[in-house]
Protein backbone atom coordinates (compact mmCIF):
# COMPACT_ATOMS: atom_id res chain seq x y z
CA UNK A 1 0.00 0.00 0.00
CA UNK A 2 2.70 2.16 -0.70
CA UNK A 3 2.18 5.51 -2.49
CA UNK A 4 4.72 5.88 -5.61
CA UNK A 5 5.34 6.56 -9.02
CA UNK A 6 2.44 4.44 -10.36
CA UNK A 7 -0.25 7.63 -9.97
CA UNK A 8 1.72 9.26 -12.57
CA UNK A 9 1.94 6.03 -14.82
CA UNK A 10 -1.86 5.63 -13.94
CA UNK A 11 -2.37 9.48 -14.44
CA UNK A 12 -1.11 8.86 -17.82
CA UNK A 13 -2.97 5.77 -18.71
CA UNK A 14 -5.87 7.63 -17.42
CA UNK A 15 -4.92 10.64 -19.92
CA UNK A 16 -4.65 8.64 -22.69
CA UNK A 17 -7.89 6.26 -22.44
CA UNK A 18 -10.00 9.93 -22.64
CA UNK A 19 -8.17 11.50 -25.17
CA UNK A 20 -8.60 8.38 -26.99
CA UNK A 21 -12.15 7.96 -26.64
CA UNK A 22 -12.76 11.88 -26.78
CA UNK A 23 -11.67 11.60 -30.03
CA UNK A 24 -12.24 7.99 -31.96
CA UNK A 25 -15.21 7.07 -29.93
CA UNK A 26 -17.68 9.15 -28.60
CA UNK A 27 -18.09 11.79 -31.70
CA UNK A 28 -18.59 9.19 -34.15
CA UNK A 29 -21.29 6.78 -32.12
CA UNK A 30 -23.28 9.73 -30.29
CA UNK A 31 -23.27 11.08 -33.97
CA UNK A 32 -25.12 8.29 -35.78
CA UNK A 33 -27.09 7.99 -32.63
CA UNK A 34 -28.10 11.58 -33.29
CA UNK A 35 -28.76 11.02 -37.09
CA UNK A 36 -30.52 7.65 -36.29
CA UNK A 37 -33.06 10.08 -33.29
CA UNK A 38 -33.49 12.17 -36.49
CA UNK A 39 -34.09 9.84 -39.25
CA UNK A 40 -36.65 7.86 -36.71
CA UNK A 41 -38.55 11.46 -36.34
CA UNK A 42 -38.56 12.08 -39.93
CA UNK A 43 -39.81 8.42 -40.27
CA UNK A 44 -42.69 9.47 -37.84
CA UNK A 45 -43.36 12.56 -39.30
CA UNK A 46 -43.60 11.33 -43.03
CA UNK A 47 -45.73 8.20 -42.26
CA UNK A 48 -47.83 10.94 -40.40
CA UNK A 49 -48.14 13.29 -44.00
CA UNK A 50 -48.57 9.83 -45.66
CA UNK A 51 -51.71 8.91 -43.68
CA UNK A 52 -53.21 12.33 -43.92
CA UNK A 53 -52.49 12.50 -47.73
CA UNK A 54 -54.61 8.80 -47.75
CA UNK A 55 -57.24 10.55 -45.97
CA UNK A 56 -57.46 13.38 -48.33
CA UNK A 57 -57.00 11.33 -51.27
CA UNK A 58 -59.89 8.72 -49.90
CA UNK A 59 -61.96 12.41 -49.50
CA UNK A 60 -60.91 13.32 -53.12
CA UNK A 61 -61.96 9.94 -54.41
CA UNK A 62 -65.00 10.03 -52.58
CA UNK A 63 -65.86 13.20 -53.84
CA UNK A 64 -65.10 12.31 -57.99
CA UNK A 65 -67.03 9.15 -57.33
CA UNK A 66 -70.06 11.26 -56.71
CA UNK A 67 -69.74 13.86 -59.10
CA UNK A 68 -69.37 10.42 -61.94
CA UNK A 69 -72.92 9.03 -60.59
CA UNK A 70 -74.37 12.51 -61.03
CA UNK A 71 -73.52 13.05 -64.28
CA UNK A 72 -74.39 9.98 -65.19
CA UNK A 73 -77.43 10.06 -63.82
CA UNK A 74 -77.70 13.55 -65.25
CA UNK A 75 -77.14 11.37 -68.96
CA UNK A 76 -79.49 9.05 -68.35
CA UNK A 77 -82.06 11.67 -67.83
CA UNK A 78 -81.41 13.25 -70.94
CA UNK A 79 -81.54 10.10 -73.33
CA UNK A 80 -84.27 9.51 -71.77
CA UNK A 81 -86.06 12.96 -72.28
CA UNK A 82 -84.55 12.66 -75.75
CA UNK A 83 -85.88 9.06 -76.91
CA UNK A 84 -89.80 10.36 -75.23
CA UNK A 85 -88.80 13.38 -77.55
CA UNK A 86 -88.34 11.48 -80.65
CA UNK A 87 -91.21 8.82 -79.90
CA UNK A 88 -93.79 12.21 -79.75
CA UNK A 89 -92.03 13.66 -82.78
CA UNK A 90 -92.40 10.04 -84.65
CA UNK A 91 -95.97 10.06 -82.92
CA UNK A 92 -97.00 13.65 -84.28
CA UNK A 93 -95.28 12.88 -88.20
CA UNK A 94 -96.87 9.86 -88.75
CA UNK A 95 -100.46 11.36 -87.29
CA UNK A 96 -100.46 14.02 -90.05
CA UNK A 97 -98.69 11.46 -91.98
CA UNK A 98 -102.19 9.44 -91.86
CA UNK A 99 -104.50 12.01 -91.59
CA UNK A 100 -102.81 13.73 -95.04
CA UNK A 101 -103.12 9.84 -96.43
CA UNK A 102 -106.92 9.82 -95.62
CA UNK A 103 -107.81 13.43 -96.75
CA UNK A 104 -106.19 12.75 -100.54
CA UNK A 105 -107.79 9.65 -100.48
CA UNK A 106 -111.27 11.40 -99.31
CA UNK A 107 -110.40 14.10 -101.97
CA UNK A 108 -110.13 10.97 -104.98
CA UNK A 109 -112.82 9.50 -103.76
CA UNK A 110 -114.31 12.45 -104.13
CA UNK A 111 -113.38 13.34 -107.30
CA UNK A 112 -114.10 9.91 -108.55
CA UNK A 113 -117.99 9.79 -107.35
CA UNK A 114 -118.20 13.10 -109.07
CA UNK A 115 -116.52 11.96 -112.51
CA UNK A 116 -118.76 9.23 -111.81
CA UNK A 117 -121.72 10.93 -111.37
CA UNK A 118 -120.93 13.50 -113.90
CA UNK A 119 -120.75 10.37 -116.64
CA UNK A 120 -123.52 9.20 -114.87
CA UNK A 121 -125.75 12.23 -115.82
CA UNK A 122 -124.38 12.25 -119.33
CA UNK A 123 -125.11 8.96 -119.41
CA UNK A 124 -128.81 9.18 -118.36
CA UNK A 125 -129.41 12.14 -120.20
CA UNK A 126 -128.23 10.55 -123.11
CA UNK A 127 -130.90 7.68 -122.15
CA UNK A 128 -133.09 10.12 -121.50
CA UNK A 129 -133.13 12.03 -124.95
CA UNK A 130 -132.73 8.51 -126.66
CA UNK A 131 -136.27 7.40 -125.13
CA UNK A 132 -137.76 10.68 -126.06
CA UNK A 133 -136.45 10.74 -129.27
CA UNK A 134 -138.30 7.06 -129.50
CA UNK A 135 -141.43 8.42 -128.08
CA UNK A 136 -141.87 11.79 -130.16
CA UNK A 137 -139.81 10.55 -133.06
CA UNK A 138 -137.85 13.08 -134.37
CA UNK A 139 -139.43 15.87 -133.22
CA UNK A 140 -136.59 16.82 -131.03
CA UNK A 141 -133.90 17.91 -132.28
CA UNK A 142 -130.68 17.71 -130.01
CA UNK A 143 -129.86 21.25 -131.22
CA UNK A 144 -132.71 22.92 -130.48
CA UNK A 145 -133.61 20.98 -127.08
CA UNK A 146 -130.00 21.63 -125.76
CA UNK A 147 -130.86 23.90 -123.56
CA UNK A 148 -133.58 21.89 -121.86
CA UNK A 149 -131.21 18.90 -121.84
CA UNK A 150 -128.95 20.61 -120.52
CA UNK A 151 -131.03 21.91 -117.93
CA UNK A 152 -132.45 18.36 -117.12
CA UNK A 153 -128.97 16.15 -117.07
CA UNK A 154 -128.10 19.42 -114.41
CA UNK A 155 -131.15 18.44 -112.55
CA UNK A 156 -129.81 14.34 -112.31
CA UNK B 1 -2.99 -24.70 6.22
CA UNK B 2 -0.76 -23.35 9.47
CA UNK B 3 -1.79 -20.14 11.21
CA UNK B 4 1.35 -18.43 10.15
CA UNK B 5 1.73 -19.75 7.09
CA UNK B 6 -1.83 -18.40 5.98
CA UNK B 7 -0.86 -14.94 7.34
CA UNK B 8 2.31 -15.50 4.79
CA UNK B 9 -0.51 -16.42 2.25
CA UNK B 10 -2.51 -13.37 2.85
CA UNK B 11 0.67 -10.83 3.03
CA UNK B 12 1.71 -12.48 -0.12
CA UNK B 13 -1.75 -11.81 -1.96
CA UNK B 14 -1.89 -8.64 -1.12
CA UNK B 15 1.40 -6.77 -1.90
CA UNK B 16 2.18 -5.59 -5.94
CA UNK B 17 5.13 -6.17 -8.08
CA UNK B 18 6.83 -3.57 -7.92
CA UNK B 19 9.55 -2.12 -9.96
CA UNK B 20 11.73 0.63 -8.23
CA UNK B 21 15.16 2.25 -7.42
CA UNK B 22 16.68 0.89 -4.08
CA UNK B 23 19.48 3.39 -3.00
CA UNK B 24 23.32 2.70 -3.17
CA UNK B 25 24.17 0.82 -0.23
CA UNK B 26 21.49 -1.33 0.44
CA UNK B 27 21.71 -4.34 1.90
CA UNK B 28 18.69 -7.31 0.34
CA UNK B 29 18.96 -10.88 0.03
CA UNK B 30 17.18 -11.78 -3.29
CA UNK B 31 16.85 -14.83 -5.72
CA UNK B 32 18.74 -17.33 -3.14
CA UNK B 33 22.15 -14.49 -2.55
CA UNK B 34 23.00 -11.74 0.00
CA UNK B 35 24.36 -8.81 -1.62
CA UNK B 36 25.05 -4.80 -0.93
CA UNK B 37 23.80 -2.50 -3.70
CA UNK B 38 27.45 -0.20 -4.66
CA UNK B 39 24.97 2.32 -6.28
CA UNK B 40 21.36 2.65 -6.24
CA UNK B 41 19.42 0.32 -8.90
CA UNK B 42 16.35 0.41 -10.11
CA UNK B 43 15.39 -3.38 -9.71
CA UNK B 44 12.02 -5.65 -8.59
CA UNK B 45 11.02 -6.08 -5.23
CA UNK B 46 11.85 -9.27 -3.53
CA UNK B 47 9.95 -8.63 -0.41
CA UNK B 48 7.40 -5.85 0.67
CA UNK B 49 10.28 -4.27 3.09
CA UNK B 50 12.10 -3.72 -0.14
CA UNK B 51 9.13 -2.45 -1.51
CA UNK B 52 8.35 -0.13 1.10
CA UNK B 53 12.29 0.90 1.02
CA UNK B 54 11.78 2.32 -2.43
CA UNK B 55 9.64 4.73 -1.54
CA UNK B 56 8.36 6.84 -4.13
CA UNK B 57 10.48 6.20 -6.65
CA UNK B 58 8.83 2.56 -7.61
CA UNK B 59 5.59 1.65 -9.96
CA UNK B 60 3.59 -0.88 -9.51
CA UNK B 61 3.66 -3.05 -12.49
CA UNK B 62 0.89 -5.52 -12.09
CA UNK B 63 -1.29 -2.41 -11.49
CA UNK B 64 -0.26 -0.74 -14.46
CA UNK B 65 0.10 -3.53 -16.60
CA UNK B 66 -3.77 -4.64 -16.17
CA UNK B 67 -5.12 -1.00 -15.80
CA UNK B 68 -3.36 -0.42 -18.92
CA UNK B 69 -3.94 -3.84 -20.78
CA UNK B 70 -7.90 -3.53 -19.64
CA UNK B 71 -7.88 0.08 -21.07
CA UNK B 72 -6.36 -1.02 -23.88
CA UNK B 73 -9.26 -3.68 -24.45
CA UNK B 74 -11.99 -1.65 -23.58
CA UNK B 75 -10.24 1.15 -26.46
CA UNK B 76 -10.26 -1.21 -28.77
CA UNK B 77 -13.74 -2.35 -28.21
CA UNK B 78 -15.59 0.79 -28.60
CA UNK B 79 -13.25 1.89 -31.35
CA UNK B 80 -14.55 -1.08 -33.26
CA UNK B 81 -17.93 -0.18 -32.23
CA UNK B 82 -17.43 3.44 -33.45
CA UNK B 83 -16.06 2.00 -36.76
CA UNK B 84 -19.31 0.47 -37.52
CA UNK B 85 -22.03 2.85 -36.09
CA UNK B 86 -24.32 4.14 -38.30
CA UNK B 87 -27.47 6.03 -38.68
CA UNK B 88 -28.65 2.47 -39.79
CA UNK B 89 -30.38 -0.44 -38.08
CA UNK B 90 -27.51 -1.50 -35.73
CA UNK B 91 -26.59 -5.44 -34.79
CA UNK B 92 -25.11 -7.58 -32.26
CA UNK B 93 -21.92 -5.79 -30.74
CA UNK B 94 -23.07 -2.71 -31.67
CA UNK B 95 -26.60 -2.82 -30.01
CA UNK B 96 -24.49 -3.57 -26.96
CA UNK B 97 -21.98 -0.48 -27.15
CA UNK B 98 -24.84 2.03 -28.42
CA UNK B 99 -26.65 0.64 -24.91
CA UNK B 100 -23.65 1.79 -22.81
CA UNK B 101 -23.12 5.03 -24.63
CA UNK B 102 -26.87 5.80 -24.33
CA UNK B 103 -26.92 5.17 -20.75
CA UNK B 104 -24.00 7.32 -19.88
CA UNK B 105 -25.56 9.88 -22.25
CA UNK B 106 -28.43 9.97 -20.25
CA UNK B 107 -26.36 9.99 -17.29
CA UNK B 108 -24.39 12.90 -18.27
CA UNK B 109 -27.68 14.74 -19.66
CA UNK B 110 -29.15 14.39 -16.24
CA UNK B 111 -26.37 15.74 -14.17
CA UNK B 112 -23.99 18.20 -16.21
CA UNK B 113 -25.95 21.12 -17.51
CA UNK B 114 -23.35 22.91 -19.15
CA UNK B 115 -21.60 21.65 -22.32
CA UNK B 116 -18.13 20.27 -22.66
CA UNK B 117 -17.02 17.81 -25.20
CA UNK B 118 -14.70 16.10 -22.46
CA UNK B 119 -17.20 14.93 -19.58
CA UNK B 120 -19.19 12.27 -21.71
CA UNK B 121 -16.10 10.26 -23.02
CA UNK B 122 -14.54 11.09 -19.77
CA UNK B 123 -17.02 9.25 -17.83
CA UNK B 124 -17.57 6.36 -20.43
CA UNK B 125 -13.62 5.78 -19.40
CA UNK B 126 -14.05 5.70 -15.75
CA UNK B 127 -17.45 3.84 -16.06
CA UNK B 128 -16.17 1.05 -18.24
CA UNK B 129 -12.71 1.07 -17.40
CA UNK B 130 -13.28 0.88 -13.71
CA UNK B 131 -15.80 -1.69 -14.37
CA UNK B 132 -13.58 -3.76 -16.20
CA UNK B 133 -10.70 -3.47 -13.50
CA UNK B 134 -13.55 -4.28 -10.71
CA UNK B 135 -14.39 -7.32 -12.55
CA UNK B 136 -10.82 -8.92 -12.13
CA UNK B 137 -11.96 -9.48 -8.08
CA UNK B 138 -14.22 -12.32 -9.60
CA UNK B 139 -11.06 -14.40 -11.30
CA UNK B 140 -10.31 -16.99 -8.33
CA UNK B 141 -7.65 -15.30 -6.36
CA UNK B 142 -4.94 -17.47 -7.09
CA UNK B 143 -5.09 -18.14 -10.67
CA UNK B 144 -3.23 -15.49 -12.18
CA UNK B 145 -0.49 -14.93 -9.30
CA UNK B 146 -0.08 -18.54 -9.65
CA UNK B 147 0.78 -18.54 -13.19
CA UNK B 148 2.87 -15.90 -12.93
CA UNK B 149 4.62 -17.29 -10.34
CA UNK B 150 5.43 -20.33 -11.91
CA UNK B 151 7.04 -18.38 -15.10
CA UNK B 152 8.76 -16.13 -13.32
CA UNK B 153 10.47 -19.40 -10.95
CA UNK B 154 10.99 -21.54 -14.11
CA UNK B 155 12.46 -18.83 -16.65
CA UNK B 156 13.29 -16.32 -14.49
CA UNK B 157 15.14 -17.81 -11.22
CA UNK B 158 13.31 -16.31 -8.86
CA UNK B 159 11.79 -17.75 -5.48
CA UNK B 160 8.27 -18.54 -5.16
CA UNK B 161 7.66 -15.99 -2.50
CA UNK B 162 9.34 -13.27 -4.42
CA UNK B 163 6.58 -13.27 -6.98
CA UNK B 164 4.07 -10.93 -6.30
CA UNK B 165 1.10 -10.54 -7.94
CA UNK B 166 -1.81 -8.33 -8.11
CA UNK B 167 -4.43 -8.46 -11.13
CA UNK B 168 -7.23 -6.25 -9.67
CA UNK B 169 -5.92 -2.52 -10.36
CA UNK B 170 -8.57 -0.77 -8.23
CA UNK B 171 -7.36 -2.83 -5.07
CA UNK B 172 -4.19 -0.47 -5.89
CA UNK B 173 -4.82 2.96 -3.79
CA UNK B 174 -2.33 4.34 -6.06
CA UNK B 175 -4.75 3.49 -9.29
CA UNK B 176 -7.88 4.60 -7.59
CA UNK B 177 -6.35 7.92 -6.16
CA UNK B 178 -4.76 8.49 -9.56
CA UNK B 179 -7.94 8.88 -11.19
CA UNK B 180 -9.58 10.77 -8.11
CA UNK B 181 -6.81 13.46 -8.43
CA UNK B 182 -6.98 13.68 -12.06
CA UNK B 183 -10.69 14.43 -11.64
CA UNK B 184 -9.89 16.64 -8.70
CA UNK B 185 -7.30 18.92 -11.20
CA UNK B 186 -10.39 18.90 -13.89
CA UNK B 187 -12.42 20.12 -11.07
CA UNK B 188 -10.07 22.92 -10.41
CA UNK B 189 -9.63 23.19 -13.93
CA UNK B 190 -13.74 23.93 -14.76
CA UNK B 191 -14.07 26.10 -11.88
CA UNK B 192 -11.11 28.19 -12.92
CA UNK B 193 -12.64 28.31 -16.66
CA UNK B 194 -16.56 29.00 -15.54
CA UNK B 195 -16.01 30.95 -12.56
CA UNK B 196 -12.43 32.75 -13.07
CA UNK B 197 -9.63 33.16 -10.25
CA UNK B 198 -11.82 35.74 -8.48
CA UNK B 199 -15.18 33.92 -8.66
CA UNK B 200 -12.94 30.61 -7.48
CA UNK B 201 -11.26 32.04 -4.33
CA UNK B 202 -14.88 33.78 -3.65
CA UNK B 203 -16.41 31.03 -3.52
CA UNK B 204 -13.50 29.38 -1.23
CA UNK B 205 -13.41 32.25 0.67
CA UNK B 206 -17.23 33.86 0.73
CA UNK B 207 -19.38 30.51 1.59
CA UNK B 208 -20.86 28.86 3.47
CA UNK B 209 -20.77 31.89 5.91
CA UNK B 210 -21.61 35.47 4.80
CA UNK B 211 -22.31 38.71 6.31
CA UNK B 212 -23.12 41.71 5.32
CA UNK B 213 -21.19 43.68 7.94
CA UNK B 214 -17.74 44.31 6.27
CA UNK B 215 -15.70 43.52 9.95
CA UNK B 216 -17.70 40.41 10.41
CA UNK B 217 -16.85 39.23 6.71
CA UNK B 218 -13.24 39.50 7.06
CA UNK B 219 -13.42 37.21 10.51
CA UNK B 220 -15.62 34.80 8.60
CA UNK B 221 -13.39 34.63 5.84
CA UNK B 222 -10.61 31.85 7.35
CA UNK B 223 -13.58 29.99 8.59
CA UNK B 224 -14.85 29.38 5.39
CA UNK B 225 -11.76 29.03 3.64
CA UNK B 226 -10.80 26.30 6.29
CA UNK B 227 -14.34 24.89 5.85
CA UNK B 228 -14.18 25.14 1.78
CA UNK B 229 -10.81 23.62 0.95
CA UNK B 230 -11.43 20.41 3.60
CA UNK B 231 -14.61 20.07 1.59
CA UNK B 232 -12.84 20.51 -1.57
CA UNK B 233 -9.96 18.04 -0.94
CA UNK B 234 -12.41 15.78 0.22
CA UNK B 235 -13.93 15.19 -2.98
CA UNK B 236 -10.74 13.27 -4.37
CA UNK B 237 -9.72 11.75 -1.16
CA UNK B 238 -13.21 10.47 -1.22
CA UNK B 239 -13.75 9.30 -4.00
CA UNK B 240 -10.59 7.32 -4.68
CA UNK B 241 -10.77 6.08 -0.98
CA UNK B 242 -14.23 4.64 -1.34
CA UNK B 243 -13.66 2.40 -4.50
CA UNK B 244 -9.99 1.12 -2.76
CA UNK B 245 -11.57 0.53 0.29
CA UNK B 246 -14.80 -1.34 -1.25
CA UNK B 247 -12.30 -3.42 -4.01
CA UNK B 248 -9.84 -4.13 -1.19
CA UNK B 249 -12.74 -5.28 1.38
CA UNK B 250 -13.94 -7.65 -1.31
CA UNK B 251 -10.86 -9.01 -2.81
CA UNK B 252 -9.30 -9.35 0.67
CA UNK B 253 -12.86 -11.41 1.50
CA UNK B 254 -12.17 -13.66 -1.50
CA UNK B 255 -8.21 -14.11 0.05
CA UNK B 256 -9.35 -14.89 3.15
CA UNK B 257 -11.95 -17.25 1.98
CA UNK B 258 -8.95 -19.23 -0.57
CA UNK B 259 -6.69 -19.01 2.67
CA UNK B 260 -9.27 -20.91 5.01
CA UNK B 261 -10.76 -23.08 2.75
CA UNK B 262 -8.20 -24.19 0.04
CA UNK B 263 -10.19 -25.43 -2.79
CA UNK B 264 -13.01 -25.37 -1.19
CA UNK B 265 -13.29 -21.65 -2.24
CA UNK B 266 -14.88 -22.55 -5.16
CA UNK B 267 -18.68 -22.94 -3.02
CA UNK B 268 -17.33 -20.60 0.04
CA UNK B 269 -16.76 -17.56 -1.91
CA UNK B 270 -19.47 -18.10 -4.64
CA UNK B 271 -22.18 -16.22 -2.60
CA UNK B 272 -19.74 -13.55 -1.86
CA UNK B 273 -18.72 -13.43 -5.62
CA UNK B 274 -22.46 -13.04 -6.54
CA UNK B 275 -23.00 -9.91 -4.04
CA UNK B 276 -19.85 -8.62 -5.74
CA UNK B 277 -21.17 -8.23 -9.04
CA UNK B 278 -23.30 -5.92 -7.21
CA UNK B 279 -20.24 -3.64 -5.51
CA UNK B 280 -18.04 -3.82 -8.80
CA UNK B 281 -20.98 -2.41 -10.82
CA UNK B 282 -22.39 -0.07 -8.38
CA UNK B 283 -18.94 0.91 -7.69
CA UNK B 284 -17.87 2.19 -11.05
CA UNK B 285 -21.08 3.66 -11.15
CA UNK B 286 -20.45 5.61 -8.20
CA UNK B 287 -17.25 6.81 -9.65
CA UNK B 288 -18.65 7.86 -12.52
CA UNK B 289 -22.06 10.10 -11.50
CA UNK B 290 -19.35 11.18 -8.91
CA UNK B 291 -17.68 12.74 -11.35
CA UNK B 292 -20.25 14.23 -13.00
CA UNK B 293 -21.64 15.99 -9.83
CA UNK B 294 -18.35 17.26 -9.13
CA UNK B 295 -17.63 18.85 -12.26
CA UNK B 296 -20.99 19.90 -13.05
CA UNK B 297 -20.86 21.86 -9.21
CA UNK B 298 -17.26 22.90 -10.22
CA UNK B 299 -19.39 24.83 -13.55
CA UNK B 300 -22.84 25.87 -11.78
CA UNK B 301 -22.63 29.30 -9.62
CA UNK B 302 -23.96 28.80 -5.93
Amino acid sequence: MNINLTLIGQAIWFALFVAFCMKFVWPPISRALEERKQKIAEGLSAADRAERDLELAQEKATANLKEAKEKAAEIIEQANRRANQIVEEAKDQARTEGERLIAKAQSEIEQEVNQAREQLRKEVSALALNGAEKVLGGEINRDTHKQLLDQLAAEL
Amino acid sequence: MAASSTGEYIKHHLGNLTYGQLPAGYERTCHGHEQTLTESTWTFACNGQEAVDMGFMAFHVDSLAWSGGLGILMCLLFWLGARKASAGVPSGFMNFVEVIIGFIDTQVRDSFHGKSKLIAPLSLVIFCWVFLMNLMDLIPVDFVPKTFEWVMVTFAGWDAHEAYFKIVPTTDPNITLSMSITVFFLIIFYSLRSKGLGGFIGELALHPFNAPNKLAMVILIPINLVLETVSLLAKPVSLGMRLFGNMYAGEFVFILAAAMLGTWQAVGAWPWAVFHILVITLQAFIFMVLTIVYLSMATEEH
